[in-house]
């Protein structure tokens, strides 16, 4: 049975000068799916997949993750609840550079969940393990390369066993010979059933791994389709310029 | 510049301090020979003769100027740390609600931090004084089964006593010192990127716990030099104690060069006292910082 994971209603959040972040977004993601979401910078993607942890708050609209609501009053409990079942992983990564890989993953289990230090740090090095980097796990982070990084940092995410992942342009402050080996990690999880939202300008990983493609122009949804159909036969004049354009970069 | 017109410009830079150093030397050596004192301290072991409000250890009128001097510098360091402690609890508290969520909190501590920060220090301690303890009425203001009174008298609290002019020093500097400490707290964990506390709130830490584990230490860095420098401001802004008629180690000074005219004498041990002073602050604070980052294993 696939449930909603996901349900997003008319989320609108504005700046000052009436310039909005959000527009009237609204969505749904379903268990084991993948939702890759596209757009040009300040379109606000960012901002979209922030408010489904609570990391960003939004002026009108509803939103449900896993079942528990949010709306523009921003409950604090209601967002905790979330957050420990929702993982996140950053552009900069944000690992925490004074504790070591293993600290940093052991962290929210131990202090979150409670979980026995023994507990936490095995189940740490197997997820370091399926990450390529278990001989990493007493380094700190500074004494990694990018790519490496980022793999702890999804592994850091999963530590909480979560049910919903974002991904907030995972690759983008990567070199370029370091974007594969995160991509395969994202992919790897996709093929286990995780259930994602990624924001990318990454087009061949966005055809292989997502069910659902969110094209987003000035806070708006312009288009909502699968990838064969958006990629190759884009429905609107808007999402076709924005895929010449990244084609004519890559 | 070239190596000769270096040469020759720090060659006229050192005759110019010579010439001035000779001159003070020169003065003083006039003036001492004009007042017939000379330069030594065997008046030091003479009795004092003036009594003192209040001393830490005995003592009396009888007692040598040697003693009353360090019963003054005794109460210095009393105030130095007891503001010291005060102002950095009140300066984190200060520092924490201007940088936290509570919009409420964050208005009232940014007004704290304005106000403290535009008025001039003696002027708030004679507040202390004047308003906010001589002001009180009765001999009894206000008091809990006698467990904790404030009245003119000062505070009583569970048998210890602090003198209306203790109380308004320690007032006045922890709360003047605070709103510094405040900032360079602030200052310090702003310098911490957003992205770690966005990082450890997607984790489901609490904001507690966050600041605790995450921002705090790696804000140390930033936040221990600035601290040093507020605790050593304010160990020199202790001798404003003067003004309301503390006994520290200034007052106490003042007091022997208007009895025995042996300014230099008196301010040779005043420097002397205060240079220790806060060369135990700073080197206390430096020790502290290798500390931490010498625990660090990162860089």
């Amino acid at each position: 049975m696939k449930q909603p994971i996901v349900i997003a209603k008319n989320l609108t959040k504005s700046y000052t000068k009436g310039l909005r972040a959000l527009d009237n977004v609204s969505l749904t993601v379903n268990q084991g799916k993948v939702l890759v979401v596209m757009g040009p910078s300040g379109s606000g993607k960012s901002t979209l997949i922030r408010t489904f942890n609570g990391l960003e708050t939004f002026d009108r609209g509803e939103l449900n993750v896993l079942g528990i609501k949010i709306d523009s009053t921003h409950d604090e409990r209601q967002i905790q609840r979330i957050r420990r079942r929702v993982g996140m992983v950053f552009q900069q990564f944000n690992l925490f550079p004074h504790l070591s890989i293993l600290e940093n993953i052991t962290l929210a289990p131990i202090n979150v969940q409670k979980r026995r230090q023994i507990d936490a740090e095995e189940y740490a090095m197997y997820l370091l393990n399926q990450m390529g980097i278990d001989s990493h796990a007493n380094k700190y982070p500074s004494q990694l390369s990018g790519g490496e990084q980022q793999r702890v940092a999804i592994a850091r995410a999963l530590a909480l066993k979560p049910e919903l992942l974002l991904f907030d342009e995972p690759t983008s402050a990567l070199d370029p010979e370091r974007i594969n080996e995160v991509l395969d990690a994202i992919r790897r999880l996709a093929e286990q059933g995780m259930t994602m939202v990624v924001v990318t300008h990454e087009v061949g990983f966005a055809k292989d791994v997502s069910d659902q493609v969110l094209f987003m122009d000035s806070g708006k949804v312009i288009e909502k389709s699968t990838p064969d159909i958006f990629f190759s036969n884009a429905r609107h004049e808007r999402s076709r310029k924005f895929l010449n354009q990244l084609d004519k970069h890559s | 510049m070239n190596r000769n017109q270096k040469i020759f410009s720090q060659f006229g830079i050192c005759i110019i301090c010579i010439s001035v150093i000779g001159i003070l030397i020169n003065n003083l050596t006039i003036n001492l020979i004009r007042t017939g004192l000379g330069f030594n301290f065997s008046w030091i072991f003479k009795p004092a003769s003036f009594a003192l409000a209040e001393h830490v250890l005995p003592y009396s009128s009888s007692d040598s100027y040697a003693w009353a001097l360090f019963i003054g510098w005794l109460n210095s360091l009393k105030v130095i740390i007891s503001s010291l402690l005060l102002a950095t609890c009140l300066g984190t508290l200060i520092g924490f609600a201007r940088t936290g969520k509570n919009s409420l909190l964050g208005l009232f501590s940014a007004g704290y931090i304005t106000i403290i920060r535009q008025t001039p220090l003696l002027l708030q301690l004679m507040f202390w004084y004047f308003v906010g303890f001589l002001g009180l009425k009765n001999n009894m203001f206000f008091h809990i089964k006698n467990i904790f009174k404030i009245s003119n008298q000062g505070i009583e609290f569970l048998g210890l006593t602090l003198s209306s002019e203790f109380s308004a020093l320690l007032f006045g500097l922890s709360i003047f010192t605070s709103a510094y400490i405040a900032e360079v707290i602030r200052g310090g964990i702003l310098s911490v990127s957003r992205g770690q506390w966005e990082a450890f709130r997607s984790l489901g830490l609490s904001e507690r716990k966050g600041l605790l584990k995450i921002i705090i230490p790696q804000a140390l860095p930033a936040i221990i030099p600035g601290l040093t420098s507020q605790y050593l401001n304010l160990a020199k802004n202790s001798t404003l104690a003067i003004a309301v008629g503390y006994s520290d180690i200034y007052a106490i000074n003042d007091t022997i060069i208007n009895q025995t005219g042996r300014a230099i004498e008196c301010f040779l041990i005043l420097l002397t006292s205060f240079l220790l002073l806060n060369l135990l602050i700073s080197n206390s604070m430096e020790t502290i910082n290798k500390i931490i980052i010498n625990s660090r294993k990162y860089n």
